[in-house]
């Protein structure tokens, strides 16, 4: 019984990592429709930049808290960078789109290592994400690394955050509204270049936000984003273009899906049954979980 | 029992039906148009009958259940159709557009070698629509009322027995707009026809019978002379401001 | 066009390639040197492929180092055993595992038809099976390119992880011969490059026939409006299908002999990485062009080994500069370029011819 719960929650610390490193691509891919693959360079920025307040603040705590907005906004501008050097210029081409970003990945990655150095690096945990929690107690404990409580918290308020963001103010009015009808946004007076700029920000600083989270549970390196980026990409593909409820139930799926299957296999066998799973379920819904539907269809 | 038979045909998307138990029956030689105001199910009629979206009831086409079967195999039993923006492929030639129409049944090995003549309907295709000249033009290069004609040439190369073509002269000039109707004449003789259209005076020259929507479902349908005679079909016409009141007026009724 | 002109173009292309790489490139290049350029050319083999169902298909394959993976695998799983001898294990099964016998999976590639066979058949295989359940079900464009790029991922985390029958990250290594011949012996290295071009060339002329045939222009028209397609009676998930899985093939057979040209295939060759480098010269050279994409792909390996081992650094940049520029500003390719300048300088002699005009 413990063995199946301790799977679980495993499973969902998993699923809230993969949520918090696929929530800012649900917005640039699920509603934006950009294909970005440096958006796992933007996670990298942000595990680079606790690294960073970490040498000047010496309180691991601080410099962790420090870190979350400061990684936002670092990330965020290189968004909002490549944003306006290259993304709007392919809007109408996602294929392009995503090679050219990958060129961009490329750059990035050097450009870390050349900063860096190629071998990975660590952040310290403040003590107060050091211990356990003991959720059962008795002969057969059941206990949770305070760090991963600390990530399902992170994760949680992060999609609170960004769904009332989209829901409750005028930037996500226009967000919706250019999603889902781009010429009649511009006509009615939106300046969709700006919301798309906009919305990239935010989308690449929760980016950043995710890589903070990855310092707390492991190394720092310069390919630690390629390293995520596909796992991120599928939780939206099954999860659905537009939606954020498809990302986040998915995230957690998969999350206990690889811990279970890890535990009955191999890690390496565990992905390769994920990737089955995933396609065996875009039999079913070939649109992902949750699809907003349109009209037209050709 | 020949020609298009559409029963009580329903469709629905989360909640909203589209189209509401419709019946239709178009015989063969006739040019139907189907009108009605925007949202009043028309094109959703015709997604439906071509399958491109699920719908309940019956649509038999010379005796055939369509519903259920998948887009292409509904093409392939000879139902062809257009769309409000004229889809051609852009970067291949009016011939190769044309002679890939004309090769849905062509065998594999056929397919895997090169075009060594022009298929004769494909010919015969390129003079009925007056394109014979622009043969090997990509095309992306042809004007709007070209590109129309173009996709009606595939629907008879690919010798469809029924053609559902949704505003063939939307955007066309005047002369395109007589030269449209004419060739829709030749094709109905030997051919089901049905137009969608919103331009009441093309339909008024061309129409041998005319089907009206609204609301999802039939409003009145005869004649040109009829249809414009039912005092519902001028409800719904009249104004917008009493559209909403009309609809229920009409389902009362 | 003169139709002579026409049909005697291609015929001159092949005849001047056939001449560079059977007679002036060996007799030019060190037997060092044509040993890099036979491993160029299996890349521009992956490219052939890759030009066919991305150029002409529009499907971005991102995952075509599984199916170089899967031909490279089998014919070295097959050479591995050859190298054993009859009754003994490969070398690395008696270092890592501790089977006392060849796993199941591997017994049939002792046979050496099986193993060629298979270097072409598997990645086909694979390719249908996936192709049929994700363009069945209209999975495109984005989704393809991420499912194809989670099964390279997934590919190469599985090899690594059966380190015992696999090799693991090392993989399959220090390959001696091939069919009973000596790979060290350079006369037997020359046939490799030998049989590599021939491939090649092989490969441009199937490649060559389907896009200019009836299937080819069927295959533009699903890239450019699949909807429409399906509406002429067409499935065009299957036009789809064929142009996947033979670029599947063309890619299997390219890993296939890049096994006895380098004598190594392991995960680091197959994974994402690797096969989006794959797609990278395709696109620079241009992806609808197979002139353009095969000379892609060998320029820009090329260029990788010529700038990565001095500068590993300054040829990250310069390829991620290199994606930038050729897919942001060149979508065509180097291929395109050509076109564009003709039509800039008739632009121009126009312009001219006005202002002259109007001077006058």
């Amino acid at each position: 019984m413990t063995v199946i719960l301790g799977q679980t929650f495993t499973g969902i610390s998993i699923g809230a990592v993969l949520l918090l490193i696929a929530l800012g691509l649900s917005l640039t891919f699920g509603q934006m429709n950009v294909i970005n693959m440096a958006h796992g360079e933007f996670i990298m920025a942000g595990a680079y930049t606790t690294y960073v307040l970490q040498k000047s603040i010496s309180d691991a705590g601080m410099s962790l808290l420090v870190a979350l907005p400061v990684a936002f906004l670092v990330s965020g501008a290189l968004g909002a960078l490549l944003e306006w050097l290259l993304i709007r210029r392919l809007y109408l081409r996602p294929l392009d789109t995503l090679l050219v970003t990958w060129g961009v990945s490329l750059m990035l990655q050097q450009l870390a290592r050349d900063i860096f150095g190629a071998p990975n690096v660590q952040t310290r945990a403040p003590d107060w994400l050091t211990g356990n929690v003991t959720l059962i107690g008795g002969a057969d404990p059941l206990t949770v690394a305070n760090s991963r409580l600390f990530i399902l918290g992170l994760a949680v308020a992060a999609v609170v955050a960004l769904a009332s963001t989209l829901r409750l103010t005028p930037l996500g009015r226009r967000i919706r509204a250019v999603v889902q009808n781009r010429d009649l946004a511009e006509v009615s007076g939106i300046s969709t270049a700006r919301v798309d700029r906009t919305a990239f920000f935010v989308g690449s600083g929760l980016a950043g936000i995710a890589g903070v989270a990855l310092t707390l549970v492991g190394p720092i390196g310069p390919t630690m984003g390629t390293n995520v980026i596909i796992d991120a990409f599928l939780v939206i593909v099954v999860g659905g273009i537009g939606q954020l409820k498809g990302t986040v139930i998915v995230a957690f799926v998969l999350g206990v899906l690889q811990s279970v299957l890890e535990y009955s296999t191999t890690v390496s066998v565990a992905k390769v049954l994920v990737l089955v799973a995933i396609v065996a379920f875009l039999q079913w819904r070939p649109q992902g979980l949750y699809t907003l539907r349109t009209r037209s269809l050709v | 029992m020949s020609g298009l038979e559409i029963r009580r045909l329903r469709v629905s998307f989360d909640g909203f039906t589209a189209v509401d138990g419709v019946d239709l029956d178009v015989r063969p030689g006739d040019l139907r148009f189907l009108i009605g105001p925007n949202g009043a199910g028309k094109t959703t009629l015709v997604d439906a009958v071509t399958g491109l979206v699920k719908a309940e009831g019956s649509v038999r086409f010379d005796g055939e259940e369509l519903l259920g079967r998948s887009v292409h195999r509904i093409a392939r039993s000879g139902i062809g159709r257009t769309f409000q923006t004229a889809t051609v492929f852009e970067e291949l030639t009016v011939l190769q557009n044309l002679d890939i129409a004309a090769g849905a049944g062509r065998s594999m090995w056929t397919m895997l070698r090169r075009r060594k003549d022009v298929p004769e309907s494909v010919v015969r295709a390129l003079e009925t629509i007056g394109l014979t000249d622009l043969a090997d033009s990509p095309a992306g290069t042809l004007a709007h009322g070209q590109k129309q004609w173009l996709e009606i040439g595939m629907l008879l190369v690919q010798d469809v027995r029924l053609l559902l073509l949704d505003e063939p002269v939307a955007g066309m000039s005047h002369d395109e707009r007589e030269a449209t109707g004419a060739l829709l004449r030749r094709i109905s003789e030997e051919r089901t026809v049905v137009v969608i259209e919103h331009d009441m005076d093309f339909m008024r020259s061309f129409a041998r019978s005319v089907s009206v929507l609204h609301a999802g479902r039939l409003l009145s349908e005869g004649t040109v002379a009829e249809v414009q005679a039912d005092p519902k079909v001028q409800e719904v016409y009249l104004g917008h401001a009493a559209a909403t009141e009309d609809a229920t007026v009409v389902q009362e009724a | 066009m003169n139709p002579l002109k026409g049909s005697l173009r291609p015929v001159a292309g092949f005849a001047g390639a056939a001449v560079l790489l059977f007679a002036v490139a060996p007799l030019a290049l060190t037997d060092f040197r044509l040993g890099l350029l036979a491993k160029y050319l299996c890349t521009a083999m992956v490219a052939v492929g890759i030009c066919l169902a991305w150029g002409r298909g529009g499907l971005l394959t991102l995952g075509q180092g599984v199916f170089f993976g899967l031909g490279g695998y089998a014919m070295a799983m097959h050479l591995k055993i050859a190298d054993a001898g009859p009754g003994n294990l490969p070398d690395f099964m008696q270092l890592y595992g501790t089977a006392t016998e060849l796993p199941w999976w591997w017994r049939p590639f002792a046979n050496p038809a099986f193993a060629l066979a298979a270097t072409v058949l598997l990645p086909m295989a694979v390719a249908a099976l996936l192709g049929l359940f994700v363009f069945r079900r209209r999975v495109k464009g984005a989704y393809f390119a991420i499912l194809s790029q989670a099964l390279a991922a997934a590919f190469a985390i599985w090899l690594i992880g059966q380190q015992a029958t696999t090799g693991g990250t090392n993989g399959l290594t220090d390959i001696q011969g091939f069919f009973g011949y000596d790979l060290d012996d350079p006369v037997n290295q020359r046939t490799v490059y030998f049989i590599i071009a021939a491939a090649l060339l092989a490969l441009i002329a199937l490649a060559r026939q389907l896009i200019h045939s009836r299937y080819g222009e069927l295959l533009v028209a699903v890239r450019d409006s699949e909807e429409r397609v399906r509406f002429l009676g067409y499935d065009p998930a299957n036009v789809k299908l064929v142009a996947y899985v033979v670029a599947a093939g063309m890619a299997g057979l390219a890993g296939a002999l890049f096994v006895p040209a380098v004598g190594i295939i392991s995960p680091a060759m197959i994974g994402i990485v690797p096969s989006i480098e794959f797609v990278i010269g395709a696109a620079v050279g241009g992806r609808a062009s197979l002139v353009g994409a095969v000379l892609g792909a060998i320029g820009v390996v090329w260029a990788k080994t010529a700038l990565s081992e001095e500068f590993p650094a300054a040829w990250t940049y310069f390829q991620g500069l290199l994606f930038i520029v050729a897919l942001a500003f060149l979508p065509g390719g180097l291929a395109s370029l050509a076109g564009m300048l003709r039509r800039r300088r008739a632009r121009q002699r126009k312009a001219t011819v006005v202002a002259v005009g109007e001077a006058a």
